[in-house]
């Protein structure tokens, strides 16, 4: 083999790639570690009715007493120190409305990122998150004549209280879990957004996220409205710095599809590897409606992540089509939540992973079907590549089905990158790497091809930087 | 064809061990620009095994020199010697799901001329050949042999040959399996690159191919070892006798 093995090193030049970071110019931040006087101050800080406060001070009860999970990573779980993060950092004193105002070194975070301005011209609207506060928001002409609202989550709370009060935690509750908990608490910035009845949103509404500070926690909170008939696509994209400590994501999405409307939601999230990312996604489907989650996890530490469907209305179709890259030292643990409550629901999960050197990917599945939800059709399909000996995968499927009359498939497959594979590529004058990445990349092309053309470059491109030096 | 020229490939002394068996016992071939050779013999006879081990297969261990346009590449691995002017035709081409075969085939031919080939040149050449082979263009956007009949994989292969433009091709078993019309297409692919001055060692069971390409010389191999080496009237009379006759020969180890 013409080149070394360097599986130990992959990882440790991310710095370099990745790690620029601005020096630290903050409005405010709250001291570290968490409590009520902290809880209290982001609150007083923003200005928030007093529901919201007091929503938040219980949602602190909550995560205080329940204890962390007791599945899942817990030995990488029980690392977390919570005394010793920033539960909330601001950026900028005043959000920006177009980009010629945003601060320049926050442009250069955004450039270095491969977020150009030319991009603009494909966003609908922009909401890019640094730090815990929107700072750059701009939404054309056509959305707010349609009647759709694109804010940040704090704008959203402030300017459409009624809707936000309505919806708010009601897919999610505070007690759902101990993250979802820890996130009702400290919730910061994120999206809001409401999409009128019968109308549909032509562009994928788009927003970036941003991590760049130690030790600092972001707890964004999104909540994604589809009135009846409604269509939306929204994308999340992120890309965190490198610190030598641990960072936590802790993130919160609430959407909810009413009869006939659509919600597409695409992520994919590159964190540098020492983030805990804990992620509580939900949806509630009704009637007719759809929802799909495309979710694409490469980086972290630890990524915790279950997109769920809650099919509440008859006919509703709820999709996760995912995929999970877990480097050496990394620990996917992702997987997808079907809940069939109403008859003649159908569901799709499809779960993708790669694990190599000494990464995990594990795909953490549940499939329930109530009594009396009758017709109803799921599908699940795992499948895993394994590159190197000391890669590993796991799956842990469970099916929960109360109910006689319905069609269930399931399939997984564990490969690895066959001998033959390589040697008819080779024989084309590809080098092994090229191959490897060749075969790599085919393998998640049903994932890439869902997604809109700069981020199906993008996740290649990272795709292509993770697989550097995975010879042998 | 003149016989002095230098050879574009020649090995010496070849001999292939699959773990601990010897499966090719010391062949010798020299094969000049635009020549066609054939390789024939009776199934299990180990002549797809010296076509994969002289490429490089991992599996294999390979003894002796193989050399291309005098150039020693005994030991290059299988993409150094594609670059260097090498092709193998699978017998059974492997299935990369999720890669197209327009882009394989782009970054096939970037890597073997060494350069980034323009996407609007790339797709004019490769359309062109298409046509050539009778390809429906939609082909390019499938991906590579994934769920390709056996025809459709034979005649990919000769599309590579064409796109790649090797000095030497090594083609293995690339008629079995094919129909009729299939056969005389792949024959068209193979006759014009030999037109283009490729040199061609043609592995095969049976002598059907050759009523389309004519081959310069005709080895019968038999028990890892070229057992008789003659013209292209050799394969007529291996087509009337069958091996059965060659059997002393391979008893006695060649010729």
């Amino acid at each position: 083999m013409a080149s070394t093995p360097k599986v130990a090193d992959i990882g440790t030049d991310y710095g370099q790639r990745y790690g620029f970071h601005d020096p630290e110019e903050y409005f405010m931040r709250t001291p570290k570690g968490l409590s009520h006087e902290v809880v209290e101050a982001i609150s007083r800080l923003k200005k928030e009715p007093e529901w919201m406060r007091e929503f938040r001070h219980k949602a602190l009860d909550v995560f205080l007493a329940k204890p962390m999970p007791t599945w899942g990573d817990t030995a990488m779980l029980s690392e977390i120190n919570f005394d010793d993060i920033t539960y909330y950092v601001r950026a900028t004193e005043k959000q920006e409305t177009s980009w010629e105002d945003v601060p320049e070194n926050v442009k250069r975070t955004f450039d270095r990122l491969g977020i150009p301005e030319a991009e603009r011209k494909f966003l609908a609207g922009v909401s890019a998150q640094y730090e815990s506060e929107v700072v750059y928001h701009s939404v054309k002409e056509e959305l707010t004549k349609q009647g759709v609202i694109f804010l940040d989550m704090d704008s959203g709370l402030r300017e459409h209280e009624d809707l936000v009060r309505k919806h708010f935690a009601t897919v999610i509750p505070a007690a759902d879990n101990k993250f979802s908990a820890l996130n009702s608490a400290v919730w910061s910035g994120g999206s809001f957004i409401y999409v009128p009845k019968n109308t549909e949103v032509a562009i994928p509404l788009q927003a970036y996220f941003r991590i760049n500070a130690e030790r600092m926690g972001q707890f964004e909170r999104t909540l994604i409205i589809a009135d009846e008939g409604a269509k939306v696509h929204y994308i999340e994209g992120c890309t965190a710095p490198v610190y030598s400590t641990n960072s936590l994501h802790s993130a919160v999405v609430e959407l909810i599809a009413m009869k006939g409307a659509r919600i597409r939601y695409t992520t994919i999230q590159n964190w540098s590897n020492n983030i805990y990312n804990l992620v509580t996604k939900r949806a509630v489907a009704w009637e007719d409606a759809v929802v799909e989650w495309v979710d694409g996890n490469i980086g972290s530490k630890l990524t915790m992540k279950y997109p769920a469907v809650i099919l509440r209305g008859e006919r509703a179709h709820g999709e996760v089509l995912s995929i999970a890259f877990a480097g050496p030292g990394q620990h996917q643990d992702a997987g997808a939540k079907m809940t069939h409550l109403a008859p003649n629901t159908t569901s799709k999960i499809t779960s993708k992973s790669i694990s190599k050197g000494t990464g995990r990917a594990s795909y953490r599945g549940l499939v329930k079907v109530r009594k009396g939800a009758h017709g109803c059709k799921t599908s699940v399909q795992c499948d895993a590549l394994l590159i190197g000996d000391a890669a590993r995968t796991d799956t842990y499927p469970t099916m929960e089905i109360a109910e006689d009359q319905v069609r269930i498939e399931h399939e997984a497959r564990v490969s690895k990158i066959g001998d033959e594979q390589l040697f008819y590529l080779r024989s084309r004058g590809l080098k092994d790497d090229q191959a490897r990445l060749m075969i790599v990349n085919g393998f998640i092309e049903p994932f890439v091809k869902e997604l809109p053309m700069e981020y199906a470059v993008e996740l290649n491109r990272l795709i292509e930087l993770e697989m550097e030096g995975s010879v042998g | 064809m003149s016989h002095t020229a230098k050879p574009v490939f020649s090995c010496t002394d070849v001999h292939v061990w699959i773990a601990e068996k010897e499966v090719v016992k010391g062949v010798d071939l020299a094969v000049s620009a635009g020549e066609i050779h054939a390789i024939m013999g009776p199934n299990g006879s180990g002549k797809s095994t010296l076509a994969n081990a002289l490429m490089g297969h991992p599996a294999y261990t390979l003894e002796g020199a193989v050399a291309l346009a005098g150039e020693d590449v005994t030991l290059l691995s299988p993409d150094e010697k594609a670059r260097k002017g090498m092709f193998l035709a699978f017998q059974y081409p492997v299935a990369v799901p999720g890669v197209t075969v327009a882009s394989f085939l782009r970054a096939a031919v970037s890597a073997v001329r060494g350069t980034e080939v323009p996407v609007r040149e790339f797709r004019k050449e490769l359309l062109g050949r298409m046509e050539e082979l009778e390809m429906d263009p939609a082909f390019a956007g499938r991906y590579l042999n994934d769920g390709f009949s056996g025809g459709e994989k034979k005649r990919l292969e000769i599309l590579q040959l064409l796109m790649l433009k090797p000095r030497f091709a090594l083609l293995d078993e690339t008629d079995s399996g094919l129909d009729i019309d299939a056969l005389k297409v792949v024959s068209a692919g193979i006759n014009a690159a030999a037109s283009q001055e490729v040199g061609m060692v043609l592995v095969t069971h049976y002598q059907r191919l050759l009523n389309y390409v004519r081959p310069h010389v005709v080895h019968v191999f038999m028990n890892g070892r070229i057992v008789r080496t003659g013209g292209p009237d050799l394969a007529l009379e291996l087509e009337e006798r069958g091996y059965d006759w060659l059997e002393p020969a391979a008893a006695a180890g060649g010729v």
